[in-house]
Order: C-alpha cells, then sequence, then structure tokens
C-alpha cells in the first residue's frame, strides 16, 4: 500500500471517529467550539505521528510480552511533551481543553495505531498512518465542534454567523454533545451508503 | 457534611460520564444488558478507589518532595496500568468466584479514561486523602448509576424498531444525550 493510500485511509475510510467510534471522550468532551476541536485534533495528531515514528523504529527491540506498558511509556512521554508546550505558548487553549491533554494517553485511537500499525510496518508508512489518521480525527472534531459552536452560540471560530440570541444553548451543554454526535454519525453513515 | 456534598457532587451534579464525558468508551461498549453493566461497575469501583489511594500517595510522596510534577501522566498511567495486572492475578488466586464476574471487565479497565481523571482530578482539586477516597468512590458509583441506567433503556430498546439510518451507535448517542438532558436537573443542587 503506498503512503497516500494509508494517508487517505485515515482520513476518510477509517475515520477514527465516525468508522471506528474510538476517542470518544475527547471527541464529546472538548467540542464545545471549532476552536477547541481542533485545538484538541491536532494536539492527539502530533501525539499519533510522534509515537508512531518512535514505536515503529523500536518495536522490533522490544520483546513482545512487555510491548503494551513500552507503548505506553512512549506515548505518556509525548502527551507530557504537548501538555508542557502548550501550558507555555497556549495557555488560553491549555485552560479550556483542562483534563484531557493528559489523557489523550488513554486515548484508544493511539495506543490502537502503535498495535495495530506502527508495530507491524516501516517508518515512513507508520509516519503516514499517524498524520492520516490525526487529520481525520482533527477534522471530524473540528467538524462536530463546529456545528456545536453553529447551533449553540450562532458562531463558527468566534466569528458571528447569526445573532447569539437565536442560539440553542442546549447544543454547547452536555447533552448537545451527544445528540450532535448521535445524527452527525447517521448522516454520515447514510453518505458512505450512498457512495 | 463536606463528605455527603462530595457524594452528591460526584455522583448527581457532575456525573462523569453524562456531564464530564469521561469512561464513555465503556459507557457505550458494554451497556447491553444490565447484568454485564453491573459487573463493570463492581470492577471499575475497586479499581478506582485503589488506583486514586496509590496514586495520591505516590504523588504526596514522591513527585511533589522531588519536584518531578511533569512525570505525573507517566507515572499514573503506568501505576494503573501495573495495579490492573496485579489486581487481576490476585483476584484470580484469592477469589475465583470474584474473578469469573469481574475477570473479563479487568484489562478493559486500563484504558478507562475515567480512572486516570479522577487519579488526576483529585490532585488539581487538592483533596487529602479521605476525601479523595469519598470522591473516587462517588464518581464510580456515579458511573455504575448512569452506566446501569442506561443498559436498562437499551434493553428495551432491543424491542423497538428504529429507523435504519439511526440504528447502532446514534440511537445509543441520541439515548444518552436524553439521559444527560435528565441528568442537568440536578445542576445547582450543591
Amino acid at each position: 500500500m503506498n503512503n497516500f493510500k494509508v494517508l487517505a485511509n485515515g482520513i476518510f475510510r477509517e475515520n477514527p471517529t465516525f468508522a471506528l467510534l474510538l476517542g470518544m471522550c475527547p471527541t464529546l468532551g472538548v467540542t464545545t467550539s471549532a476552536i477547541n476541536g481542533m485545538g484538541m485534533g491536532l494536539a492527539t495528531a502530533f501525539v499519533l505521528i510522534m509515537s508512531n515514528l518512535v514505536i515503529s523504529l523500536v518495536s522490533n527491540i522490544i520483546p513482545d510480552k512487555i510491548r503494551i506498558p513500552s507503548f505506553i511509556v512512549i506515548i505518556a512521554a509525548f502527551v507530557t511533551v504537548v501538555d508542557m508546550s502548550m501550558a507555555a505558548y497556549l495557555p488560553a487553549l491549555h485552560a479550556s481543553l483542562g483534563l484531557f491533554i493528559p489523557l489523550i494517553v488513554v486515548n484508544c485511537i493511539v495506543l490502537g495505531r502503535a498495535e495495530a500499525f506502527a508495530s507491524k510496518n516501516k517508518v515512513l508508512p507508520s509516519i503516514f498512518d499517524g498524520l492520516g489518521m490525526g487529520l481525520g480525527f482533527t477534522l471530524s472534531l473540528t467538524l462536530l465542534g463546529s456545528i456545536r459552536e453553529i447551533l449553540g452560540g450562532g458562531k463558527i471560530f468566534n466569528l458571528p454567523v447569526f445573532n447569539e440570541n437565536y442560539g440553542m444553548l442546549i447544543f454547547v451543554l452536555a447533552p448537545g454533545a451527544f445528540l450532535a454526535l448521535g445524527y452527525l454519525i447517521a448522516i454520515v453513515n447514510r453518505i458512505r451508503k450512498a457512495n | 457534611m463536606e463528605y455527603i456534598l462530595i457524594f452528591i457532587a460526584a455522583v448527581f451534579v457532575n456525573n462523569i460520564v453524562l456531564a464530564q464525558f469521561l469512561g464513555i468508551c465503556p459507557f457505550l461498549g458494554v451497556s447491553k444488558k444490565v447484568s454485564t453493566a453491573l459487573g463493570m461497575t463492581g470492577a471499575v469501583t475497586f479499581v478506582m478507589i485503589l488506583a486514586t489511594l496509590v496514586t495520591f500517595i505516590v504523588q504526596k510522596s514522591i513527585l511533589d518532595p522531588f519536584g518531578i510534577g511533569f512525570m505525573q501522566t507517566i507515572t499514573f498511567i503506568l501505576i494503573i496500568a501495573a495495579l490492573v495486572q496485579m489486581v487481576e492475578i490476585i483476584l484470580k488466586k484469592v477469589s475465583p468466584a470474584l474473578y469469573q464476574a469481574l475477570g473479563v471487565f479487568l484489562p478493559l479497565i486500563t484504558t478507562n479514561c475515567a480512572v486516570l481523571g479522577v487519579a488526576i482530578m483529585v490532585i488539581q482539586k487538592d483533596f487529602n486523602l479521605l476525601q479523595s477516597l469519598v470522591f473516587a468512590g462517588s464518581t464510580a458509583i456515579g458511573f455504575g448509576l448512569a452506566l446501569t441506567i442506561f443498559a436498562g433503556i437499551r434493553e428495551h430498546l432491543e424491542l423497538v424498531t428504529v429507523p435504519k439510518g439511526m440504528q447502532g451507535s446514534p440511537i445509543a448517542l441520541v439515548t444518552a444525550g436524553l439521559l444527560a438532558m435528565a441528568f442537568m436537573g440536578f445542576s445547582g443542587i450543591v
């Protein structure tokens, strides 16, 4: 499989949110606005790419039995890097994402790709797989964040679309996350079937 | 009184699943039957209290004195992973009956973000040890409550004809949304 196919696979065919239903906690938790969704997606993408890169390099050295704990340590190291650099350079985004940054470490997508792809493939395809999955995740989080921001507050990326008074606040609150994602998955499934 | 407030806040007002979005994977994954939901709740309660106890002690006696708080994520996830493995081995030896009931759920808990989430939250909220344990226990009960109610609804949902496009995860998510709406009624109590 060439690298471009691997990349497209993560973004569309095996999109982590809509096709695999992985990483639901940050998907629901941080998508109160488009910018939050995008920030979370990019942070996860960085961790995915870096951990895929390192794991594909060292997977031959690691004994099979302690594979999973070793992967977790590698992932946790990159999560710490993201956590600290975000706190230093993007304090506002860091504050609004909060607990979900350290929790990237238990995001099933990252460990899932390490186990299913990076440990079995060479470096370059693994980087592209991380990039594809990361972009797919970013895309779906940004989409969900935009929908919730428009419906809830009449804005997208903080740019007003319509008067705030007509916004349905429920979509910014907790129940709206479940409702918006539920209907979005139904729509995406419908489009998939049609193709 | 203080502990009762922590309990009510963790179970109803800031329900871990429906208000804070942690532990969604088991919430959607093992909620098809009430009996499995109860098994999962048992396993999560056990691990959550134990993990909070150990991570709290490690944070206060190793990470804080040596000023290596930035190692928190790595340390905590390793502790939780090791703890789950250990609980599994001990349970298998000591109480095969309990292992039979909880066994299948234990490996799933390592990647349950609610456990790591609670361990980090008690440090951020600056709780003392007893408050932390009460918080962990109450959070686990809140998780169990949401999971059991949701499983009950899904059992009934099996008998209903759902429109084709909404079958599977979409209807489950919409149901969870309605449940979250019901739990929003508790907001402002504490």
